[in-house]
């Protein structure tokens, strides 16, 4: 998706200032785990606004389908049965891309413009500039994008950015029957986030809390969960979300470095000729040979 | 055509067809490779056809160069023992890099530069194929954990290993009448006694 291509904040294997002029209202997605009912609507919107149909699937023991993401299921419900107080809890959560703020994908890329990050704080893959190598699956702390197995691009949710281009909220969020789905700027999505969480505390969900993560820098998908502090509870979401830090020493200054090590030692190369001169055979050595022919 | 029937022979045609075959895959391993290595490489996939060529291609060539690689080691490991000359070689190879040979102890086939580079690239080779395998995403599927240790394993040693061959190529054409030994296989009995003398006094009995 190629919109707003003037509102872009960071793009893939980009060393150069993207076009910045226009500053756009940072957005986000505010996932209520504590009023979700699973219905799905939002997964079936995804699907149609985007165009996108998973194989139908089978039953595997639970009601989680489709059962994972894929390059056509950009968004699944995740479901998990966990104990909480000595009572049984039905946690559903709704799985996708988080937009982070310092997306691991971004910075795993290798092809210049296959993903970009908007100024309103989306990220998108442009699927006509990924050569398919699968760097943003190693570089992303989620588990979100997906190869696709026909065309070997990748594909995750895009937070409908088509439609935030013309003001319309993402299909998920419109198509969610109770409001558990919000969508607004992320000030915004903040304060109502803390209004859902003071009911939950006073319903004695004293644990309740905003799923922010710092260490992405905070994203565009934020949860309210009831259990703020056991994200794991979430069908495994992460406790402390980052950039793995084998990722980042891939991807930070050690790379420049190695290549200016490369420049130089192929520069030392050619002054060392220059300076030194060849290596040649003595006439010394020649004249031996020689001498040892008539001998 | 050969110009002197006394030049010593230094590799057979088979020995050279062998290193062509690794250096023109590394050639380009190292060129599609440095494309994904960093932006200001990218531009490189053009000689492949495109980014997706360059990804394609890329763990292929590497195949074949590991496979033809294995076979150059198997052919030459044993001339490339270590010997306590070798060592003392290396110890003062100031002195080579400084254009004075003079002093330099007498080497056999192999100076001790050579054959340490030669155990170098071994397991340059051997650690890339193992994590370009792990990062092969379009047949394999390991643990996220695991492939972001061979990714980081497999930059860096490229990265290592490119400087070792542009170590290897200059070395091969400051010593003049080196890089004939890979064309046609042979060098000048001169060249031999200057640069190798005691491969020189075994290959003419002198
Ligand atoms: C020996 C077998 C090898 C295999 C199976 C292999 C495989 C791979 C794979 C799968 C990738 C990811 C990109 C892609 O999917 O095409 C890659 C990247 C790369 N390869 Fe190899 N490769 C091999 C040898 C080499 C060699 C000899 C070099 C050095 C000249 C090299 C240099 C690189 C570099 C620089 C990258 C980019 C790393 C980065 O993104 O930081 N590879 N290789
Ligand atoms: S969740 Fe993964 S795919 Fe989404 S922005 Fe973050 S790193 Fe990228």
């Amino acid at each position: 998706m190629a919109l707003q291509s003037l509102d872009i904040k960071q793009r893939s294997a980009t060393t150069t200032p993207t076009p910045q002029a226009r500053q756009t209202v940072e957005i986000a997605k505010l996932i209520d785990v504590s009023s979700c009912i699973g219905c799905k609507a939002c997964t079936v919107a995804c699907m149609e606004w985007n165009d996108i149909r998973e194989e139908v699937g089978t039953c595997s023991g639970v009601y989680d389908n489709p059962v994972n993401l894929s390059e056509n299921a950009w968004t699944t419900m995740r479901f998990s049965e966990v104990e909480q107080n000595g009572k049984l809890e039905w946690l559903i959560r709704k799985d996708g891309c988080m937009h982070c703020s310092d997306p691991g994908c971004l910075k795993s890329c290798p092809a210049p413009g296959a993903i970009v990050q908007y100024a309103n704080g989306i990220v998108d893959f442009h699927q006509e500039n990924c050569i398919g190598c699968g760097y943003c699956v190693t570089g992303c702390p989620f588990n979100v994008p997906r190869i696709s197995k026909t065309d070997s691009k990748a594909y995750k949710c895009t937070f409908c950015s088509d439609r935030i281009a013309v003001n319309q909220a993402p299909a998920c969020a419109k198509a969610c029957p109770t409001g558990a789905i919000q969508f607004g700027s992320k000030a915004d999505m903040k304060d109502y986030a803390a209004k859902r969480i003071a009911d939950l505390n006073e319903r004695g969900f004293d644990k309740a809390g905003l799923y922010d993560p710092e260490g992405v820098g905070g994203t565009h998908v934020m949860y309210v969960l009831h259990h703020a502090d056991k994200p794991s509870l979430y069908a495994g979401l992460p406790e402390n979300p980052g950039i793995s830090p084998l990722v980042s020493l891939w991807k930070g200054a050690a790379k420049p470095l190695a290549t200016a090590a490369l420049g130089l030692v192929a520069l030392g190369s050619l002054f060392h000729y220059v300076m030194k001169g060849p290596n040649e055979v003595s006439k010394e050595t020649e004249k031996e040979v020689e001498e040892e022919d008539k001998a | 055509m050969i110009r002197d029937p006394k030049d010593l022979q230094r590799y057979n045609a088979s020995e050279r067809a062998n290193h062509w075959v690794v250096g023109m895959s590394f050639i380009l391993l190292a060129l599609s490779g440095l494309a994904f290595f960093h932006p200001a490489f990218y531009p490189l996939t053009q000689l492949f056809g495109g980014g997706v060529w360059a990804r394609i291609l890329h763990p292929f060539i590497g195949v074949l160069m590991a496979v033809s690689f294995a076979s150059l080691f198997l052919r030459f490991k044993a001339l490339n023992a270590m010997t306590p000359t070798d060592w003392e070689w290396v110890k003062r190879v100031k002195e080579m890099v400084d254009g004075d040979d003079h002093n330099m102890p007498e080497q056999g086939k192999y100076n001790g530069g050579q054959k340490l580079l030669f155990w170098a690239l071994a397991v340059c080779v051997l650690l890339l194929a193992v994590s370009g395998i792990l990062m092969w995403r379009a047949y394999f599927d390991f643990g996220v954990g695991l492939v972001r240790f061979g990714t980081v394993v497999h930059a860096a040693v490229a990265a290592f290993m490119i400087a070792l061959i542009l170590v290897h190529t200059y070395a091969a054409i400051w010593t003049k009448g080196t890089i004939r030994a890979m064309w046609y296989g042979t060098v000048t009995r001169a060249w031999a006694k200057q640069h190798h003398r005691a491969w020189y006094r075994q290959m003419t009995g002198k």
